[in-house]
C-alpha cells in the first residue's frame, strides 16, 4: 500500500507546479534550476486515503553533487519500497537528458511512473513523443501533463494505482546513455524549425556584449519599475487610506486615552506638535501600522512582482552566466547571484538558496555577505523613506557604500577563508512566457509570508521600545555606548536604541531614527550602519541553522568588525 | 573552439564525482556538443547538449577535451 509519493526529477521541469496541482499546498515556482532547496509536504486524497506527497529538489542523478540534491538520494534510501511510490516529473522538451534520472530510478528498483510534463511546449518546439511507446519500452506508466494549466493531472492522479516495481538490470554510464539513445530513436520525432525571435534573444543573452547591454537594460529597467510601483502604491493608495480614513479615527481615540497615560504613549505614541504624526508618535496604532502597510508593503509588493516575473521568464540563470567572472573574484561563481537577489527582498530565502552551492565555503561567504552587504526589501523602503526627501545623492551613497563593502569583503574573504570553490556548472532554461496564474500564486504567497511574519514581529519591538522608553530603561544602556556611537559614528546617543534594535527588526530601528531630528550626515550613517548590521532575528535564525552556529559567531564578528570601521570612516570623511 | 562550431567530447580529465555530474547532464566521451559563445578570456561557456544548453565555469569546460568538426 501506497503511504508516501515522492515527486523527482532534473532541476526545472516542475515538479514545484505538479506538486501544486496534487496536493493544493501554494509553493513558489520559477523558470530556473533550484528554486526549491527545501522538502515541501502536502497531501493528496485518492479515495479515501491519504497519501502524503513530498516534492524534493530537483537533480540529475541519484549521486548527489549538491546539498539540495543530497536531499534526495537520502530520503529514497530510507523509505521502505513498498510503501512509496516516485512520480518521476520528465520535462517533455528534453526527454534524452531526463530519462537518464528515470533509468537510476528503475536500476534502484523503486516503483515509478513518469509525468512527461511541459508537453504543451514540446509541441510548439516541434518534439512530438509517442507516449505508448514510450510505456512499453520502460514497462511503466506515463502520463502527459502540462502542469501550469492543469491539463493531464486528472490522469496522473488516476493512474497512480499503477505504480509498480519494474526493475532494470544496473548499468554503466555509458551504456544507460547508449541504452536512451536507443529509446530516443523509437519514441522522439523532431520537426525541424526555423530560428524565432525567443531563441535569437536566447543567444543574444548569453553573448558577452548583447547579453551585458540585455542585463543592464533589464536590472535598470527593472529597478525603476519596483521604484514607480512602490512610489505610485504609496502616494495614490496607502497614504490617503492612512491620513483620510484612518487618522480621523485615531483623533478621537487620543482626548479619550488622556495624553498623559501609559496607555496612550503605548498606543497612540508621541503627540507632535500637538498632531499625530505617523512617522514619529511611534505608537502601536500609529507608526507601527504605517510603517509596516504604508512604507514597507508597497515595496515588497512591487519588489516581488518585478522578480517573479524576471524568475519565471528565465533571464536570472543567464545573469548568472555573465556575472561568473566577477563572482569569482569573491570567490563565488555566477549562481550565487541568484541567493543575492532573492537577499535583495529578504535575507531569509536568500540564504535559504545558498544551498544551490556546492561547497560549504561558498556557503559560508555567500551567506556572510548577503546579510552584510544586502539590505532587504524592507529596509531599502524604510532608508528611501528616511533620506528620500533630501538629494537622491544620499539614497545612492548608500547602496555605493554597500557595494564597495560587498566586493571589499568579498575579496578578503576569497583570500582568507579554507576550502575549495568549484565552479560554475548549470542549465540555462529557455524563455518562457511567464503564466499569469504561477505568477500571482508566488506574488500573493510571499505576500502573506511578509506580512504574517513581519507584522506581529514589529508590533512587538514597537512595544518593547515603549516600554523601555516609558520606564527610562534605557537610559544606562545609552550611556554604555555613547562614547562608540558619539565619539566614533557621530550620531547622539539615544541612536544606539536603534541601532540595537536594528538586530531585531529593521524597519522598526529605521522608524526610531525619524524621531531623533537628525541631521542629514547622521541619517546617511545610521542608514549604511543599520543596513551592514543583520536584518532581523529571523536572519540569525535561518543562518544558524543552515551553516551552524561557529560559522554564525564569525559571520557576526565580521559585521562588527565591517560596522565599526564603516561607520568611523564615514564620519570622519563627510563633511 | 570557435562560437557555433560543433564537436565531439574526446576525453574529459577529472575526478570522479565531476564525472558523474558531467554524466548526468549529458556530457560523455563520444558526445556531440555545440559551442554557443564565451564571456571574455577566462569566464564562461555557454554549449549546447542535446536539447539543453548549459553553462561551465571557464576551468570546468577546460576539463573537457574535444575534437571540432569542420
Amino acid at each position: 500500500m501506497i503511504k508516501k509519493i515522492f515527486l523527482v526529477g532534473n532541476p526545472n521541469v516542475g515538479k514545484s507546479v505538479v506538486f501544486s496541482r496534487l496536493t493544493g499546498v501554494q509553493v513558489i515556482s520559477s523558470n530556473y534550476a533550484g528554486t526549491t532547496v527545501e522538502i515541501m509536504r502536502g497531501f493528496l486524497k485518492l479515495g479515501d486515503q491519504e497519501i502524503e506527497v513530498i516534492d524534493l529538489p530537483g537533480t540529475y542523478s541519484l549521486e548527489p553533487s549538491s546539498k539540495a540534491e543530497e536531499v534526495v538520494g537520502s530520503l529514497l534510501n530510507e523509505s521502505t519500497k513498498d510503501e512509496i511510490a516516485v512520480i518521476n516529473i520528465v520535462d517533455a522538451t528534453n526527454l534524452e537528458r531526463n530519462l537518464y534520472l528515470t533509468l537510476q530510478l528503475l536500476e534502484a528498483g523503486l516503483p515509478v511512473m513518469i509525468c512527461l510534463n511541459m508537453c504543451d511546449e514540446a509541441r510548439h518546439h516541434g518534439v512530438s513523443i509517442d507516449i505508448h511507446s514510450l510505456e512499453k519500452i520502460l514497462g511503466i506508466a506515463v502520463v502527459p501533463t502540462c502542469a501550469v494549466t492543469g491539463s493531464g493531472i486528472k490522469t496522473l492522479v488516476e493512474r497512480i494505482k499503477e505504480i509498480k516495481i519494474k526493475p532494470r538490470d544496473k548499468s554503466s554510464h555509458r551504456n544507460r546513455w547508449q541504452a536512451i539513445g536507443e529509446i530516443i530513436e523509437q519514441v522522439q520525432r523532431l520537426t525541424h524549425r526555423h530560428h524565432n525571435l525567443r531563441e535569437l534573444l536566447e543567444d543574444a543573452s548569453v553573448r558577452p556584449f548583447s547579453g551585458a547591454f540585455i542585463a543592464i537594460g533589464v536590472m535598470f529597467a527593472s529597478f525603476e519599475i519596483v521604484r514607480f510601483i512602490g512610489e505610485n502604491l504609496i502616494s495614490r493608495i496607502a497614504d490617503p487610506i492612512f491620513l483620510n480614513f484612518y487618522q480621523p479615527l485615531l483623533i478621537k481615540l487620543s482626548p479619550l486615552l488622556g495624553e498623559e497615560s501609559f496607555l496612550h504613549h503605548l498606543l497612540i505614541g508621541d503627540l507632535i506638535n500637538g498632531k499625530i504624526d505617523f512617522k514619529q508618535s511611534l505608537g502601536l496604532l500609529t507608526t507601527a501600522p504605517y510603517i509596516e502597510f504604508a512604507m514597507v508593503l508597497p515595496y515588497i509588493i512591487s519588489f516581488y512582482l518585478v522578480l517573479g516575473l524576471l524568475e519565471d521568464i528565465g533571464i536570472l540563470p543567464r545573469l548568472a552566466m555573465l556575472l561568473d567572472n566577477l563572482l569569482h573574484r569573491i570567490g563565488l561563481h555566477g549562481f550565487a547571484i541568484i541567493p543575492v537577489l532573492l537577499g535583495l527582498g529578504c535575507n531569509v530565502p536568500g540564504i535559504l538558496a545558498t544551498r544551490n552551492l556546492e561547497s560549504r565555503r561558498e556557503r559560508f561567504i555567500a551567506a556572510t555577505l548577503i546579510s552584510i552587504g544586502i539590505p532587504c526589501v524592507a529596509l531599502q523602503a524604510m532608508i528611501l523613506g528616511l533620506l528620500g526627501e533630501y538629494s537622491g545623492f544620499y539614497v545612492s551613497g548608500v547602496y555605493l557604500v554597500l557595494l564597495v563593502i560587498w566586493v571589499v569583503l568579498g575579496v578578503v574573504l576569497n583570500h582568507t577563508v579554507k576550502g575549495y570553490s568549484p565552479e560554475l556548472l548549470v542549465e540555462i532554461p529557455p524563455y518562457r512566457f511567464p503564466a499569469l496564474s504561477t505568477l500571482w500564486k508566488k506574488l500573493f504567497l510571499r505576500i502573506k509570508g511578509f506580512v504574517i511574519e513581519a507584522a506581529p514581529l514589529v508590533l512587538l519591538g514597537v512595544l518593547i521600545i515603549n516600554v523601555l522608553l516609558y520606564f527610562k530603561l534605557f537610559d544606562l544602556f545609552t550611556a554604555l555606548f555613547a562614547p562608540v556611537i558619539k565619539g566614533l559614528f557621530g550620531l547622539p546617543k539615544e541612536a544606539v536604541v536603534a541601532l540595537v534594535m536594528g538586530l531585531f527588526r529593521k524597519d522598526v530601528a529605521v522608524g526610531m531614527l525619524m524621531p531623533l531630528a537628525l541631521s542629514v550626515k547622521q541619517l546617511f550613517i545610521a542608514a549604511v550602519l543599520l543596513a551592514i548590521s543583520f536584518p532581523c532575528a529571523a536572519t540569525f535564525v535561518v543562518f544558524f541553522k543552515e551553516l551552524g552556529f561557529k560559522d554564525l559567531l564569525k559571520a557576526t564578528l565580521i559585521m562588527c568588525v565591517v560596522a565599526l570601521f564603516t561607520g568611523t570612516l564615514l564620519n570622519f570623511v563627510i563633511h | 573552439m570557435k562560437e557555433k562550431q560543433k564537436g565531439t567530447v574526446l576525453d574529459i580529465s577529472a575526478g570522479s564525482a565531476l564525472q558523474n555530474k558531467f554524466m548526468s547532464m549529458g556530457i560523455y566521451k563520444g558526445r556531440e556538443i555545440t559551442k554557443i559563445s564565451h564571456i571574455g578570456l577566462k569566464g564562461p561557456v555557454a554549449i549546447k547538449v542535446g536539447r539543453s544548453v548549459l553553462v561551465l565555469g571557464h576551468g570546468v569546460a577546460n576539463k573537457i577535451v574535444i575534437e571540432s568538426h569542420d
